[in-house]
């Protein structure tokens, strides 16, 4: 079918009136009624209708000018699609095919300096290998999947090391030591405890293990060291005090020294995870009560330090 | 096997100066036969008419066929490979099935920046 604005002898600006001018006034000229003698007006007469319905809705013409549909309305089908296209048939059908790899992309000429040039064909089998571990191709001995299990881990065997027995997807049940001081995501590999390899001499992929560690109520972990929130009474931080505290390998006494401020961090060398520290973070705790003595000696109390905490404060 | 001078009988708005263009780029993988004549499979008349679409009814120039051509090949193979997965996806018991869509769904929904 040819372009519908020919057909109706009108520019692609065409107002709405101006297309049903050209209509009404073609649609006379070349009613079949009115033209016995001429044959090929029947043709045109349909032409002139089929122009003017796809002109006339504007929703139709607006997806034609954006090329979206041809003038019969049809859907037009991206680069390749054209089924039943006679011998060899459509791009689509073949390039989908298994054989479509015949022509897999790769860089065309111009010794690769376009745009599309540099790009590496990545097959089928990459993937798949990329997928499901190295030596997953295609012919051979063929070797097993990799199992991936998670396996959570409570924060005080992470930091200290131990042995969890896990059962695995299939039933079988197996020791992992989780070393020293193992991270959130550190990968426990246990070799050739995976899926069976397929082919003779194959072997078996691995378990995976990925730890995740549970978050503990004390403690916490930066790098080798161990944070701990301390509180402490206004008294022991005013005053200072050996107080006892719990580390990743038992209790402690700790001395608070004098003058403590909020936040104070108080280290505890050597034990954090190999080499590192337990750091306690103080936190002062007010009295929960009311407390006469302390409130009668601070009402009458003129702090020697007299420097203004907020100075400097500016927004 | 379909040789050159066929294929003005099947794709007759090919350009048939350019397809030998065409073999040379290897955008068309034709082969020698024996007697040093190119010859085609049903295959590579698709590809005739594939081509044929770019450079004659999109007009497609011959410096921008390269890249379109490289595009449209590397869609297909990503859509051949989805189909190969698809289909060993269609083989396996229906948990499998279900578990592998359901990751897939939320991996599709994280990547969209969905919850």
């Amino acid at each position: 079918m040819d372009d519908p604005y020919q057909i109706l002898g009108v520019p692609k600006t065409a107002s709405a009136e101006e297309i049903r001018k050209a209509y009404r006034r073609l649609a006379k000229q070349w009613h079949p009624d009115t033209n016995p003698d001429k044959p090929e007006a029947e043709a045109r007469f349909k032409a002139i209708s089929a122009a003017n319905a796809l002109l006339s809705d504007p929703e139709q013409r607006a997806r034609f000018d954006r090329g979206e549909i041809d003038a019969s309305g049809a859907e037009r089908a991206p680069p390749g699609a054209y089924p039943g296209a006679g011998p060899g048939g459509g791009w689509r059908e073949w390039a989908e095919a298994p054989q479509g790899a015949r022509y897999q992309s790769r860089s065309y000429g111009f010794g690769g300096e376009g745009p599309g040039g540099s790009y590496e064909a990545e097959d089928f089998e990459d993937l798949l290998s990329r997928a499901f571990g190295t030596g997953a191709r295609r012919g051979g001995p063929r070797r097993g999947a990799d199992i991936q299990v998670a396996l959570h881990v409570p924060f005080l065997d992470a930091v200290r090391g131990a042995t969890r027995q896990v059962t695995l997807p299939d039933g079988r049940r197996i020791n992992l030591t989780i070393p020293k001081g193992a991270q959130d995501g550190t990968v426990l590999r246990l070799a050739g405890q995976g899926m069976p390899g397929q082919g003779e001499g194959a072997p078996a992929g691995d378990i995976l293990a990925v730890v995740e560690i549970e978050p503990h109520p004390l403690f916490r972990r930066e790098g080798n060291d161990i944070l701990l929130d301390l509180p402490v009474t206004l008294k022991e931080a005013l005053l200072g005090a050996k107080v006892e505290v719990p580390t990743i390998e038992g209790p402690v006494t700790m001395t608070i020294p004098p003058y403590s401020s909020e936040g104070s961090r108080l280290r505890l060398r050597g034990r954090g995870i190999d080499g590192g520290h337990q750091i306690a973070v103080l936190h002062v705790v007010m009295p929960k009560g009311p407390e006469p003595a302390l409130e009668e000696f601070l009402s009458g109390w003129t702090p020697r330090d007299g420097s203004n905490p907020r100075a400097g404060m500016h927004a | 096997m379909i040789r050159l001078e066929d294929l003005r009988g099947l794709v007759p708005e090919a350009p048939s100066a350019e397809v030998t263009v065409w073999i040379e780029r290897r955008w068309l993988r034709a082969e020698r036969a024996p007697d040093g004549a190119w010859v085609l499979t049903e295959m590579d008349v698709a590809r005739v008419r594939l081509l044929t679409e770019l450079r004659v009814t999109l007009e497609v120039t011959e410096e921008a066929m390269p890249v379109v051509l490289s595009l449209i090949d590397q869609l297909y193979d990503a859509r051949r490979t989805v189909r190969a997965l698809l289909g060993a996806l269609e083989e396996q018991p229906d948990p499998v099935r279900q578990t592998v869509l359901a990751a897939a769904r939320a991996r599709s929904c994280a990547e969209r920046g969905e919850a």
